[in-house]
């Protein structure tokens, strides 16, 4: 946890000897000590107290979504290599047998699992649409939600701020075009605002998605042409390459179109969300301030723990 | 050239506009073009005329309308020629 020294290896390293993190086997899936978990609490409720003006509906969801929400929302076009689907076993007493040897073998036994209905959920805000879409048109005033989920991503990587596993909370606005670019606006103010009373050095930039492919450089292009995406950075494994911890993203109307989220005179809705990666935000804050939370600085304990 | 793009396209499943209805220099994105139907739209285009774009020309601006993506397919025509 030396500020000096920024590498991805030394910093995951260093989290595990300290007790902050630990191994699983599986690059990207930790556990996650007591301190940890209790600067995540307390980032939620500094962001929660942020966002408490707005009055928006809170909404918590599992880990796990509905694979057919994922299909239709058009994940699989452009995040395919990212996504996960939950398999199990379907079969009866005879194909037991046959998965039970083909483990002993050493063989390929989840060939014998089918696809479930469940899918894993890639980022906090897929299971909201068609929830909201469920309930009728969308109000003139718009309608704010902030959500909270653990999310599966499939990038195992020695970066400790890459993880597979992840909450993300998220702010999501539905409404105008104008509704949900003011709500952007106002969040990059606001999220830089509280990230720099954490004392961590950050910065905004225009960014872009992962897209799949080559394909996916032109949505990558497109989005970066647009100004779709920002993100807030921190250093955390790297100075030249910072931590995208925050993310601020103007949808148009994609999901308005692809969920029918309409007002009641027939307008499609446009939507924005900010996201807040908590671990990463948390990595950001152990990598600065040290190990010991106890032991950070008073003014940055006082904004946490008074959240 | 711009005749052969222009039905290529409108024959395509997955992209859903009225390319005969639209003039040579129509921004197509005004019309309604998604980035993905764009993605569509640029690997139909690999494939018909054997290109291949490279990254510089995976913009927003190659295939806003029928006259530019017809510019940048005999530009790279002209290369593999």
């Amino acid at each position: 946890m030396d500020a000096r020294t920024f590498d991805s290896k030394s910093l995951l390293d260093s989290l595990f000897e300290n007790g902050i993190l630990f191994e699983s086997g599986i690059d990207g899936l930790y556990g996650r000590s007591g301190a940890f978990e209790e600067v995540i609490e307390q980032f939620e409720r500094l962001v929660t107290r942020l966002g408490a003006p707005d009055k928006a509906t809170r909404i918590h969801f599992p880990p796990g979504m509905s694979r057919a929400t994922l299909e239709k929302s058009g994940y699989m076009k452009s995040f395919p290599q990212l996504a996960g689907c939950v398999h199990s076993f379907m079969g009866g007493e005879r194909e037991h047998v046959q998965l039970l040897g083909m483990m002993a073998d050493g063989g390929d036994w989840t060939a014998l699992q089918k696809a479930t209905d469940v899918a894993l959920t890639p980022a906090a805000c897929y299971p909201l649409y068609p929830t909201v879409a469920a309930r009728g048109p969308v109000p003139a005033q718009g309608l704010l939600f902030e959500l909270s989920s653990y999310c599966f991503r499939h990038e195992p990587s020695k970066d400790p701020a890459r993880m597979q596993l992840f909450r993300m909370r998220e702010f999501v606005q539905i409404g105008t075009a104008e509704q949900v670019r003011s709500f952007r606006e106002s969040w990059l103010k606001r999220g830089k605002a509280m990230i720099e009373s954490l004392d961590l050095p950050c910065e905004v930039d225009l960014a872009n998605d992962p897209f799949f492919g080559r394909g996916g450089k032109m949505m990558a292009n497109n989005q970066l042409d647009q100004g779709l995406k920002f993100e807030l950075l921190i250093p955390v494994t790297s100075i030249e390459k910072p931590t995208a911890c925050l993310s601020f993203n103007y949808h148009q109307d994609h999901f308005g179109q692809t969920w029918g989220l309409k007002f009641a005179d027939g307008e499609f809705c446009h939507s924005a969300c900010v996201g807040f990666g908590l671990e990463r935000v948390a990595l950001a804050l152990f990598r600065h301030h040290g190990p010991d939370a106890a032991a950070w600085p008073t003014a940055v304990r006082d904004v946490l723990w008074s959240a | 050239m711009i005749d052969q793009i222009r039905s290529l396209l409108e024959q395509h499943p997955m992209i859903p506009l009225n390319f005969g209805a639209l003039a040579d220099d129509a921004n197509l994105y005004d019309a309604g073009l998604t980035s993905f139907a764009s993605v569509q739209m640029m690997l139909a285009l690999e494939e018909e005329f054997d290109i291949e774009f490279p990254e510089t020309m995976l913009t927003r601006r190659t295939f806003s309308s029928l006259a530019n993506i017809a510019d940048a397919v005999s530009q790279l025509a002209r290369k593999a020629a």
